[in-house]
């Protein structure tokens, strides 16, 4: 296909963003990493300089995306799926083992992440799966088929650890809704959530006493001619009380006291002082230090290669899973904000590319591309300021890491690539 | 439905992150920021204090470095205590103990192990301070005096405590602020301003370097030097006079109102509030409640004045016309309050404003007092009238000096018989002992000298004061080189002012002349009254002495006030005549009355009121 063709039907806003992001991350990455004396920004042995040589291996691997042909990944998904697998099981032979992790294949002048690749071909499987014409999502057999898929990887990073991958599989049940699948899922999900979170707060006793009072309302209100279905109320009600005294016993149990601390610290369990600020020196010393620093910022910000925070290394992990509180303190209010409405821009159009798309499979990607950025996006800042617990995730082309840079622009070229084509393409 | 809910849930987050980012940046942010970072950390450099000179250029107080011996204790290796226990001169259990107090405060920040060496220890030490690592000597500034004299008038300095921290921003704890004397009311001046350096932290607590290349650094700024208008001779003097006698000494030269000496007795050696005795030398002087060397009696005892009020008396009569120098009034060895007699030392006969003075007649200031208030047809307009005139003196208010302590001293008013009496149920004959001042009035030491001062200048004072120049710049502050004028005429002091150099001629300090000086003085003699176990006791007379000279063209003013020191010739007047001598001549002639003074004290006087047991008072012998 001609050049010419390719790049007059490319989405530029999203390229526009994506070049933004990753242009803004860099430089972060220099600010947080840069010390006095190092002058040289080409200095591979630095950070910030082996960030730019992947900076220039994605446009590379750009290129090599745009110039194949555009149905190759549909065509090869199931085995760059199966390949990834047998990756990330070779990690448990060969892998390397870094800050406590084994998450990385050690190839000398680089360290890949398979999890990191993963993602693009759980994506992809995802998409093929759900795309067949033999598939139909309303039945259940279908749905559990495509629930494996996103499960096999995430049981497969769990062990690393690496709990924060296996929250990005699950987030491609974003796609199982968007085709079908009953919202009823994402309610029951949701319900969960908010019965965990309310257990640990409140306790057993009072979810039971609200619950109650809400079905007596229920009762009360209700049109004398509609029929109360008791049974599936009382079930409910007994299904909830019973999670309810489970998620206690799972904290107690089977929780460690790490994760325990950082409920604690998220849902401000911990009453007494001494053990709050225990919990704070440690669990939540990163929480607290990149809060601190990005609230130094200020409206303005300190400047470029101003943060004294970020100077002095207070907070930790600052290039990688941290780097948006370089942001916060060295461009203030004004950066951070930037910042997310470049996500959010890009977030939405790709939703609105992805509704343009004729094809079942490229939609179906696009919509796991999506689930994919916005759950790095939504839970990685979530964390930075406070109101997420602490779960290490990289920020989309932001965060220092070769393995992480790659894997989220080859996933978002690819689907690029595919809208490229999107009027060619026959059924 | 479903296609917009993903759009919807992606401009929640949006929103909730931008909530939350303007909570923490706008919201909670603080532009005080470069105080409250723990990444930059304020180095101080402190100026050295300012020196104090006497108003020759002789010098006061300096300073004087002095060596603490620091340790960081987590870089503290394996140590020889025994070996560097004998090299401090300390034993090992202290040792410990300060090793384990300076962990429990932080093992990475100094603190002090042994504080204050003396230079020659510093000197042995310095050498061999290689040998453990985790010690090292600092170097600090402390307070030198150039004398032993003064403690009262310099004050002291120590360290902030945590009030005067949350009140003044420009100290930071463990920092050194005057507490006393000119240390605390000249404190801006003498300590200047600390430079401050901003040093850019990592997590680890290291220097990375200077935070922003230093634009926020400033340079110290140094302490001033200033001159004060004390006379370093005359003040030694005054004190070796005052050895062993408890009461104050203001002098003053009466053209400027600069304070020549001030003196309180008993004093001490400044120095003793210095190094490392000093909080245990603190506590012995705070605590001796008999004695009260820190009280400085020279501007905070307040007394009767006694007779030396007498001239005042005697310049409001002649002011409101009741009387000439050449009225005469009887004295019948005392005079008569309605049919009670009180007595009179002058010798009895008709006296008129000249003896009156000189032989400090109580009978005629009775009359004259009397005479005043028979001019206003009622008593609380004599006594607005009178108090005007007295006020006019710089009594009974605040002088306003700059001494940071000081009394109002009082003068009563119709409102302070109104208290005592009841309204208007009193009369002129409840408050006569005011004309020969052992009524209601009060005055404290710096008050009479200024008042001394005042008939000097024949009618204004300039209200004393302790700073002459800053960095050898005269003070023009308009309240210390205007004068304010009293309410008499001028042609009223003379006949006063010759009476009172008749003092010393032929009244009651004849016998302390000095050659060739012509003073004129007032003696006082003042009956007080301590409680005793609960009983009303009276002690021996204060003795109390006001004295100017040469009369003619007045270079020093003084009041001398001696507790219990009887007749105002004995002690007050013997110092107040040397004094003057020394100061004028700068030598001593009347060696007579120097070694009276130097070989006599009050001890066993003191001695009476608290040693249980029945006393004599007023003895005649010396």
């Amino acid at each position: 296909m001609g050049g010419k063709g390719l790049l007059r039907r490319l989405d530029w806003l999203s390229i526009f963003i994506f070049i933004c992001l990753v242009m803004i991350g860099w430089i972060n990455i220099y600010s947080s990493t840069y010390s006095e004396g190092q002058k040289n920004i080409f200095d591979f042995s630095t950070i910030y300089g082996k960030q730019l040589i992947f900076i220039g291996i994605n446009c590379i691997l750009i290129l090599v995306i745009l110039a194949l042909e555009s149905n190759f990944f549909e065509r090869f998904s199931s085995i760059i799926y199966t390949v990834s697998l047998v990756l990330l099981l070779g990690l448990f032979v060969f892998g390397t083992t870094i800050a406590g992790a084994t998450s990385w294949y050690s190839l000398g002048f680089f360290n890949l992440q398979p999890s990191e690749l993963t993602k693009v071909a759980t994506a992809l499987a995802i998409a093929k799966y759900l795309s067949d014409i033999q598939t139909d999502i309303k039945r259940n057999k279908d749905q559990l088929f495509a629930f494996l898929i996103l499960l096999i990887p995430a049981i497969l990073v769990i062990p690393q650890p690496d709990p924060g991958s296996a929250l990005v599989y699950f987030s491609l049940v974003f796609v199982l809704f968007r085709e079908g699948i009953p919202l009823f899922y994402l309610a029951i999900g949701l319900f969960t959530i908010l019965v965990f979170v309310c257990t640990l707060m409140f306790g057993t006793i009072w979810i039971a006493i609200v619950l109650g009072l809400l079905i007596a309302m229920f009762l009360l209100l209700k049109k004398p001619s509609l029929r109360v279905p008791i049974i599936p109320i009382v079930g409910v009600f007994i299904i909830t009380i019973l999670f309810s005294l489970s998620v206690n016993f799972v904290f107690e149990n089977v929780f460690e006291q790490r994760h325990r601390d950082r409920f604690s610290l998220w849902l401000s369990l911990e009453k007494d002082p001494e053990k709050l600020e225990e919990i704070r020196k440690t669990i939540g010393y990163n929480t607290y230090q990149s809060e601190k620093a990005i609230e130094s910022g200020g409206f303005f910000g300190k400047g470029f290669l101003e943060g004294t925070r970020t100077k002095g290394d207070f907070v930790p992990e600052q290039h990688t899973d941290y780097i948006f509180t370089t942001v916060g303190e060295e461009w203030g209010f004004i950066g951070t904000t930037t910042v997310i409405i470049l996500f959010t821009i890009l977030l939405l159009r790709l939703v609105y590319l992805s509704e343009r798309q004729k094809n079942a499979f490229n939609r179906m990607y696009g919509y796991g591309v999506i689930s994919i950025l916005l759950v790095h996006y939504f839970i990685n800042i979530g964390m930075v300021i406070g109101v997420l617990p602490t779960i290490g995730i990289p920020l989309p082309f932001f965060s220092y890491g070769g393995s992480g840079l790659l894997g989220f622009t080859a996933l978002l070229f690819i689907f690029l690539k595919m809208d490229s084509n999107r009027l060619k393409e026959g059924f | 439905m479903k296609k917009i809910l993903l759009s919807s849930i992606i401009i929640i987050i949006a929103l909730t992150f931008v909530g939350r980012l303007s909570y923490l940046q706008i919201f909670r942010h603080s532009s005080n920021e470069i105080f409250e970072d723990t990444a930059i950390k304020a180095i101080y450099d402190y100026p050295e204090r300012g020196y104090i000179y006497d108003r020759n250029g002789e010098l006061l107080v300096a300073n004087q470095p002095a060596y603490d011996v620091m340790v960081i204790p987590r870089e503290v290796k394996t140590l020889d205590t025994l070996e560097f226990c004998e090299l401090l001169g300390i034993d090992k259990p202290l040792l410990l103990k300060q090793l384990n107090k300076a962990r429990t405060y932080s093992p990475r920040l100094p603190s002090v192990v042994v504080p204050q060496l003396s230079k020659t220890d510093y000197a042995r030490l310095q050498e061999k301070m290689r040998k453990y690592p985790g010690f090292y000597i600092q170097k600090r500034s402390l307070r030198y005096y150039d004398t032993n004299s003064g403690a009262n008038v310099f004050g002291f300095i120590s360290e902030v405590n945590d009030y005067e921290l949350t009140e003044n921003s420009y100290y930071k704890q463990g920092e050194l602020k005057g507490r006393t004397g000119i240390e605390k009311q000249y404190e801006v001046l003498l300590r200047g301003r600390k430079g401050v350096k901003y040093i850019q932290k990592d997590r680890f607590n290291r220097d990375i370097g200077p935070f922003k290349n230093g634009i926020f650094d400033t340079l110290p700024e140094q302490g001033k030097e200033i001159k004060i208008t004390l006379d370093k001779k005359l003040q030694e003097y005054g004190e070796l006079l005052m050895q062993g006698k408890r009461g104050g000494i203001v002098a003053i030269e009466p053209a400027t109102g600069e304070i020549l000496a001030m003196i309180s007795g008993p004093s001490y050696d400044p120095a003793l509030l210095v190094g490392r005795e000093r909080s245990k030398n603190y506590t012995k002087l705070y605590n001796d409640s008999i004695a009260q060397p820190t009280y400085d009696r020279s501007v905070l005892a307040q007394t009767s004045p006694g007779s030396p009020f007498k001239t005042i008396n005697a310049l409001v009569a002649l002011q409101e016309n009741v009387i000439t120098p050449d009225t005469k009034i009887q004295c019948f060895n005392g005079f008569y309050v309605g049919k009670k007699k009180r007595g009179c030392h002058c010798g009895g006969g008709l006296r008129d404003l000249n003896i009156g003075i000189y032989k400090s007649c109580n009978a005629y200031f009775a009359g004259t007092f009397r005479k005043i208030f028979e001019k206003y047809p009622t008593t609380d307009e004599g006594l607005d009238v009178w108090d005007k005139h007295v006020k006019s003196f710089g009594l009974g208010e605040f002088l306003g000096s700059d001494i940071p302590t000081g009394r109002s001293g009082l003068i009563p008013t119709k409102a302070t018989y109104d208290r005592m009496y009841g309204d208007d149920r009193w009369a002129p004959t409840y408050f006569i002992s005011n004309a020969i001042g052992q009524g209601e009035v009060l005055v404290t030491p710096i008050q009479l000298a200024n008042m001394t001062a005042a008939i000097a200048n024949r009618g204004h004072y300039i209200v004393p004061h302790i700073l002459k120049e800053i960095e050898g710049v005269k003070i023009t502050d308009p309240l210390f080189t205007q004068p304010k004028y009293t309410t008499i005429d001028k042609s009223h002091f003379e006949p006063v002012i010759r009476g009172m150099a008749d003092v010393y001629v032929k009244g009651t300090a004849a016998r302390l002349q000095v050659e060739g000086i012509e003073i004129a003085g007032k003696t006082g003699t003042v009956e007080n009254f301590t409680k005793i176990n609960g009983v009303r006791t009276q002690l021996t007379d204060h003795s109390v002495f006001i004295a100017f000279a040469p009369v003619d063209n007045p270079k020093i003013a003084l009041a001398v006030y001696i507790e219990n020191g009887y007749f105002g010739g004995r002690y007050a007047g013997h110092i107040a005549s040397l004094l003057i001598e020394k100061y004028l001549k700068g030598e001593i002639t009347r060696t007579d009355l120097e070694k009276k003074m130097l070989t006599t004290t009050l001890e066993k006087e003191y001695a009476k009121a608290i040693s249980g047991k029945p006393f004599i008072i007023n003895e005649r012998g010396w």
